[in-house]
């Protein structure tokens, strides 16, 4: 048993003080190898950021010089003087060979998408995992493992059936057919799911004697709780809706849909004729924005969502 | 002001039956008290009455109204849960008026009703606080808050001080029995904890394995247990069990070594030489040296202060625990086995024998 305690022992007579370590060769060697790990940790760090963040100065360099300075073949480290009419380029009047569509157009569109992706996901997802966790129904886990399975089936594995689908609804060219496909998402249930299972169960019983009916406790007190779990999946499904590349190539025809990691890779001509490099990489540093505004400004709530459950 | 009856319920999960067939009549503004061990069936019958499970049989009859197909909301009750269950999203207003809004009363009333509540629990200063906020005592009141502003018929308190450390939980304890008396609401009030049973209730209902095994109150279960199993239970420490069997006309027990112990009440019901069950509380051990004492090897004191409990060995290896007041030491005990307090139960079926 804990807290039988020991009779209490008589207080050994001090100890003369050790005398300090001055210099000692053992104090010198463990000084040294600290600074020499530190330097070994900084410096690797260093290494990664350079790796990461080399590419995106190249593009931001890029954008700030004209077409004939990138054709030359010359690869500038330094940011030039056209950066102003570079990006009224892009975002007015689109670049590359064909003059295509404008970014800002391209962005517009990339964000209903992404958004229209992100805000549906979630909302599936909730209800599936609403149902799947708090309701008692034959095939439960029948449904479970069902959307477990689709895991395994990314968009690219179905998209010849999807695409068949959606043309014979004839939803090809339009946002629905856009978004509608990319929606049912179970990485999201999984997670809501795995969220719902630590909600105590007596929440859902003092619920059913408050009165609140399944919506109304879904309303009141499942969503609320959830506030920070959604705001984390926003950020992260925002960012793959705005990544998609190969599912609104194949269904938009209309330019004027389309979006800008398409358009992107549209405006690199692959024939002879000189790509204007500083419009693309302009369109490209504009197709950079909003993901990154949208981490930076939930980043809280994202790291928050991710490791805390609040209860 | 409500009546409550169960009539007849049993539950089994599957196979396994959990209840089987409780009887019971609460009287309007009775707190009776149902205890017993972990899985005795003592919350599922509490969850039954609460409309949370639904009885395989039996009914469920709150003022007179048959409510076993009802849900929870419908059956004007209200339940104090043990961990609580505040929404922790919302602050101790929004907790105590949930119930309340969800019935579609008006603002004001909700006003007047929760700042009532929180009046007579002394929580008014908390009302814009949640729940993360406050110390488990206080979570406690809120839980209570929330249960009084529905002004139910019953009140249903599932171990509701079990979380709370003892010092909080003894004063807790005080707070319930004092607001049930003053609010005069029938209760149900379940806990596995003997002390909180004997002092709340009214009565208590002692579960053992799904079927109640003594329904009174609480001094006449101490004095009286109905059968082995209850006299076991209630007690701290518990009853010292005695093999024996009936001699003499049924008029006295013959213990294992041959000692003769004359009933000071007169004979029991039962054949010769019946296998009985002795049942003498710790602290009817009476220390003293004298004809037809036993003396006990001392195994183990532990003093408690105010009184010491000495574990002990008689001769024929029968174990006996003794409470003594004041400090003992020593390693022998000489005791006598007054016949007064003697508890004579059947050996067989574990039921108490009466003269």
């Amino acid at each position: 048993m804990e807290g039988t305690a020991a009779p209490a022992p008589a207080i050994p007579p001090a100890a003369p003080l050790a005398e300090p370590i001055r210099n000692d060769a053992l104090l010198r060697a463990t000084r040294r190898r600290r600074v020499v790990s530190r330097l070994i940790a900084h410096g690797a760090l260093l290494l990664g950021v350079l790796i990461v963040a080399f590419p995106i100065w190249m593009t931001l360099v890029g954008s700030t010089h004209d077409a004939n300075t990138i054709g030359r073949g010359d690869v500038p480290l330094l940011p030039g003087i056209h950066a102003a009419e570079n990006y009224a380029t892009a975002w007015n009047e689109g670049g590359g060979r064909t003059h295509t569509t404008p970014a800002s157009v391209m962005l517009r569109n990339s964000l209903i998408m992404a958004v229209a992706i992100a805000i549906g996901k979630i909302a599936i997802s909730i209800l599936s995992a609403y149902a799947v966790v708090f309701f008692a129904f034959p095939g439960r886990m029948l449904a479970f493992w069902a959307i477990f399975i689709t895991l395994m089936l990314p968009v690219e594995v179905r998209i010849i059936p999807t695409f068949q689908v959606i043309v014979d609804l004839n939803l090809g060219n339009t946002w629905p057919g856009l978004v509608i496909p990319l929606i049912a998402s179970a990485t999201a249930t999984l997670l809501f799911r795995q969220f719902f299972l630590t909600i105590p169960d007596e929440f859902v019983e003092a619920a059913k004697i408050d009165g609140a009916g399944p919506l109304r406790f879904l309303k009141d007190v499942v969503l609320p709780l959830s506030l920070t779990n959604i705001a984390a999946l926003f950020v992260i499904l925002f960012i793959y809706g705005w990544n998609q590349y190969l599912w609104p190539l194949l269904i938009i025809n209309d330019r004027s849909m389309e979006t800008i990691v398409v358009g992107l890779s549209k405006m690199i001509g692959r024939g002879d004729s000189q790509n204007e490099w500083n419009t693309i990489m302009a369109t490209a540093v504009l197709a950079l924005l909003p993901p990154v505004l949208v981490v930076a400004l939930m980043q809280r709530w994202f790291v928050r969502g991710l490791t805390e459950t609040e209860k | 002001m409500a009546t409550l009856s169960l009539r007849d319920v049993k539950k089994s999960f599957a196979a396994t039956s959990v209840l089987h067939g409780i009887d019971l009549e609460v009287a309007d503004g009775e707190l009776v008290v149902i205890v017993g061990a972990s899985g005795c069936g003592k919350s599922t019958l509490l969850r039954i009455v609460a409309g949370l499970e639904t009885p395989t049989s039996g009914q469920v009859v709150i003022n007179g109204r048959d409510v076993t197909g009802l849900e929870p909301a419908d059956r004007d009750i209200a339940m104090v849960f043990q961990n609580y269950a505040l929404y922790p999203h919302m602050t101790v207003f929004g907790n105590m008026a949930y119930g309340l809004k969800i019935r579609g009363m008006a603002k004001a009333e909700i006003q007047r009703r929760v700042a009532a509540a929180a009046e007579i629990l002394g929580i008014g200063p908390l009302l814009e606080r949640k729940p993360k906020q406050l110390s488990g005592g206080q979570r406690q009141r809120v839980a209570m808050g929330r249960a009084i502003v529905r002004e139910p018929a019953l009140f249903l308190f599932d171990e509701p001080l079990s979380n709370l450390d003892a010092k909080l939980r003894v004063q807790m304890r005080a707070e319930i029995r004092r607001l049930q008396r003053r609010l005069g609401v029938t209760s149900l009030f379940v806990t596995h904890d003997q002390v909180e049973a004997m002092t709340l209730g009214d009565r208590l209902v002692v579960m053992n394995a799904g079927r109640p095994a003594q329904v009174a109150p609480p001094m006449e279960i101490f004095s009286r247990p109905a059968d082995i199993y209850v006299a076991g239970f209630i007690g701290s420490p518990s009853m010292n069990f005695i093999p024996a069997s009936l001699d003499q006309g049924n008029g006295s027990a013959r213990l294992a070594d041959g000692t003769l112990i004359p009933f000071a009440d007169g004979p029991r019901k039962g054949t010769a030489g019946m296998p009985i069950t002795l049942g003498l509380r710790p602290e009817h051990v009476e220390p003293g040296d004298g004809p037809g004492s036993i003396q006990l090897s001392v195994e183990l004191i532990e003093p408690l202060g105010s009184e010491t409990v000495v574990h002990g060995r008689a001769p024929g290896g029968m174990a006996v625990t003794a409470r003594m007041p004041g400090a003992f030491t020593g390693d022998r005990l000489p005791v006598r086995l007054p016949p007064a307090q003697l508890h004579v139960f059947d050996a067989d079926s574990g039921r108490r024998l009466d003269p």
